[in-house]
């Protein structure tokens, strides 16, 4: 965080310098990360376990209807949603970096490109668009998933899974109401360098959700078994 | 902040006045939110000790029917819940609120309006799950709700529904006041306070604030399994569909024994204290006081398996938790070693604190070493679920925690109410309830070994149990009249103490530098630290020559940020207003209060679900929802303070 930002706001002393919503931001992400980690675990403790399908990476016969039941995991599907999620974070490093740089002169010769890296809205408007994609990959994945017989009650799987990516999905969407209302501010009074630790906090967060999706689509999705 | 010289006449009833409900409504100061931790929390404290006199009446003579077996049962789980959740840990939080900003030269916590809402939601949560025991629906699967008995297989009613969402509520209090005192005590220390200079409350209690962080969403987890599969049928915890019955008890246990360390850590901050200021020396091995509490702290989530020697984890498992667990008396027995070292050569003075501060080195004693002995497994199954188990926690938890938070009210009340407490009655009141809670819960240890099992609402007699459950109960009741002479002095000494100044023990800590209680501001030159006994330094410099010191203190900081609101180490006698120093200070406001009270609406409309009462299910959490996300933007819109 910049040292004018404080000045700016005549902020008082701190130990580190730092803005206290900077260290609290830190302390909560450490709290996600045990919370997601006991999600995560109980869903690879239960891997395996569940007495009827259907199954994550194999078909299922019902034995008593015969009736098949194909994998359920879609994993070009979410290759594509977890692509989208992750270009959602270069949009936020990017709004981030167009937040802290607003008002400075571009470079001679400076061509489209670089005008475009200078709309804090653009940016903004990529990374909700982006997480709003995401969350409708996850609507159709979750449909898809009912239609095809797993439901939240149906066996272990369909409950550690469904509450794991339900968890991370609802994060997505408050990540999404997050940045709204920071581009709510953009279009009501512009963001100024003075607001980029309230945007630098947003981006925390929202990478940090990024991040547990990779942990969630590598030993979800991509471990078979 | 410009507004110093402009208000010269200024009087205190140019503000207008809130009526007093009103000013606690909405007040956002440290101080004020303190003690209203600090009273909540008593009254819960005597809640769960009539629970527990209940509990002994019932048990202490063979084939007593005072009590159902289904009321008895309610009665020790809400006593447990209410001693960890309603007492002990918000005894705590009274104390992180109260004396973290004054102990570090600060004139709030981070974020004052998250600390109000803290504690609305830890009252109103604790309403919540306390309430139904006055209509005998309390829950009644034991503190720790083991899944799947806590499922709603084999707990139909309400009675688990109150436990699941009352816990999820004051979690949420936990952890947003951890996030709150994390930063407070990274943050906003004054300049010259490095973290080897912290006084060791805050210390101990910076540890709490990493365990709470770090335990406390894994219990929200489990708690969240067993209200998805309680209110919407999944299948977290039912065996029918492949559950595995340890899952509960691992994710409970890696919260549950952290949690242990939550409710002893800031009595043993309390005790640092107490013992030095007591003795009139510096406390011995302050930075291994600091390092071991860090240890403790560590090892605490290694060992969480201990609780679970029963369940057949095998030798491999048994074995690492049983040495992890050991391992953890080394930082402990290192602290009850310096505190001993610190009385050592001192002069000491016998306050009724020091009293309580030097039975919990001698309590904790007896309930650490029982402990080391189910460290074993082999020794544990023998005494797993029994009275013995019973013992070893009340002395850690009674002989530690409860005796530490006795000891921080005797030394802290005058600081916070500029009276001192009777020390008559504080010894009074010490004697007794030492001399109960020994016989209360030493004869436990024996009716443990001779085979008593916890849990049970009666027992047969001839199995050489009476005579010790006899001595438990008139232990309890002995306990009764002690707090009621605690209780009595407590409020007889708010308006009839003995007028005290700043410092009345004569301590080395930032927080006794100001008037007693201290104004609003707490500080009205921040002061530079000089050492880790910076009034000491002031007062006796005899007693810090040892200890590491600088003699200015840190004035980088003001030449850093040009603020003029510091000062070298000092004392201040004065109290004037914030406005006459020019000191914005937050505004009151009532929205952290209703953001609370619409989650706990939110939470209440779970309840009507298992009736199929639809209707008012969905518009308590509608309207719940409502409520509360409409204050939290209402709160987030709004500055903090209004001077601008």
């Amino acid at each position: 965080m910049s040292a004018s930002a404080d000045a700016a706001h005549g902020h008082h002393y701190t130990t580190t310098g730092l803005d206290n919503r900077k260290i609290a931001i830190w302390a909560f992400i450490g709290s996600e990360c045990m919370l997601f980690a006991s999600l995560i675990s109980t869903y690879l403790i239960y891997k395996g376990k569940s007495i009827v399908g259907p199954f994550p990476h194999t078909p299922w016969t019902d034995p008593s209807s015969g009736k098949v039941f194909p994998a359920i995991l879609n994993i070009p599907v979410t290759s594509a949603s977890t692509f989208v999620l992750l270009m959602s974070s270069l949009a936020m490093v990017l709004a981030l970096s167009a937040v802290e740089n607003r008002g400075k002169p571009l470079p001679p010769g400076a061509g489209a490109w670089d005008k475009a890296l200078t709309s804090s809205k653009l940016w903004l408007w990529m990374t909700c668009l982006l997480g709003a994609g995401f969350l409708a990959f996850q609507a159709y994945e979750f449909t898809s998933f009912v239609h095809e017989g797993l439901t939240i009650r149906r066996n272990l799987f369909g409950s550690s899974f469904f509450t794991l990516t339900g968890f991370h999905g609802a994060h997505v969407t408050a990540g999404v109401i997050w940045l709204g209302s920071l581009l709510a501010i953009d279009y009501k009074r512009g963001l100024q360098p003075s607001d980029a630790l309230a945007v630098d906090l947003a981006a925390l967060y929202w990478h940090f959700v990024d991040v547990v999706w990779i942990a969630i689509f590598t030993l979800l999705y991509l471990i078979p078994g | 902040m410009a507004t110093v010289a402009a208000s010269p006449t200024y009087t205190a009833s140019a503000t207008p006045q809130r009526s007093r409900l009103m000013s606690w409504l909405t007040t956002t100061d440290h101080k004020v939110i303190g003690t209203l931790y600090l009273h909540t929390s008593l009254f819960f404290f005597v809640l769960g000790g009539l629970e527990a006199l209940l509990i002994r009446w019932q048990l202490m003579r063979p084939n007593s029917v005072v009590l159902t077996a289904d009321q008895y049962n309610q009665l020790f789980t809400m006593h447990g819940t209410t001693m960890v959740f309603l007492a002990i840990m918000p005894l705590s939080a009274a104390f992180f609120n109260y004396l973290i900003p004054l102990q570090i030269g600060a004139r709030d916590v981070a974020f004052p309006r998250l600390n109000a809402f803290s504690y609305w939601i830890f009252l109103l949560g604790g309403v919540f799950i306390t309430l139904p025991i006055f209509f005998w629906v309390a829950p009644d699967g034991g503190w720790f709700g083991y899944a799947p008995l806590s499922g709603r297989t084999y707990s139909p009613g309400p009675n688990m529904d109150f436990w699941v969402l009352g816990l999820q509520i004051l979690g949420i209090s936990s952890l947003a006041a951890s996030f709150n005192f994390a930063t407070t005590i990274i943050n906003m220390r004054a300049p010259g306070m490095n973290l080897m200079r912290m006084p060791m409350f805050t210390w101990m209690s910076f540890v709490t604030q990493f365990l709470i962080i770090l335990s406390f969403p894994v219990i929200t987890i489990a708690l969240v399994f067993l209200q998805f599969d309680r209110f919407f049928g999944t299948t977290f915890y039912q065996i029918s569909a492949g559950a595995d019955p340890l899952l509960w008890q691992h994710l409970f246990w890696i919260f549950g024994h952290p949690e242990v360390y939550i409710l002893i850590l800031p009595a043993f901050g309390l005790v640092s204290e107490v013992l030095p200021t007591n003795s009139r020396k510096p406390l011995f091995g302050y930075p291994v006081m600091a390092y071991s509490g860090i240890l403790i702290g560590f090892l605490g989530f290694g060992v969480w398996a201990h609780h679970m020697f029963s369940v057949g984890m095998g030798p491999i498992a048994d074995t690492v938790f049983g040495l992890t667990t050991m391992l953890i008396a080394i930082p402990t027995g290192v602290k009850i070693f310096n505190w001993i070292f610190t009385m050592w050569g001192g002069s000491i003075r016998f306050t009724a604190a020091m009293k309580f501060a030097i039975a919990l080195i001698a309590m904790f004693v007896i309930g650490g070493i029982s402990g080391i002995t189910h460290a074993s497994p082999p020794s544990d199954l023998q005494q797993t679920d029994t009275y013995y188990i019973v013992a070893h926690f009340h002395y850690v938890l009674f002989g530690g925690a409860i005796l530490g938070i006795f000891a921080g009210i005797y030394h802290y009340f005058p600081k916070m109410y500029g009276r001192t407490m009777n020390e008559t009655l504080g010894t009074w009141h010490f004697w007794l309830n030492f001399i109960a809670m020994n016989l209360t819960f030493f004869p436990m240890h024996f009716a443990g070994m001779l085979g008593m099992p916890r849990r049970i609402y009666t027992y047969d007699a001839g199995q050489g149990w009476e005579l010790f459950n006899m001595m438990s109960t008139m232990g309890a009741f002995l306990l009764a009249p002690a707090t009621l002479i605690f209780i009595y002095n407590f409020f007889r000494s708010k308006k009839h103490g003995e007028p005290c100044g700043p410092n009345p023990w004569d301590a080395p800590t930032l927080e006794w530098s100001i008037p007693s209680p201290p104004p609003e501001y707490n500080f009205a030159k921040i002061p530079m630290v000089t050492s880790r006994y910076p009034l000491w330094d002031l007062t006796h410099p005899e007693r810090t020559a040892e200890i590491p010191h600088t003699q200015t203190g840190w004035t980088e900081a003001t030449q850093q940020t040009g603020e003029h609101d510091m000062a070298p180490m000092h004392i201040e006698t004065e109290t004037r207003t914030a406005k006459e120093l020019g000191i914005p200070m937050p505004s009151s406001t009532i929205k952290p209060f209703f953001v609370a009270l619409g989650i706990v609406l939110m939470f209440s409309g779970l309840l009507f679900l298992p009736k199929g009462m639809k209707v008012p299910a969905f518009a308590l959490m509608f309207g719940g929802t409502a409520m509360w996300v409409g204050y939290l933007y209402a709160w987030l819109t709004t500055p903090l303070e209004d001077h601008h």
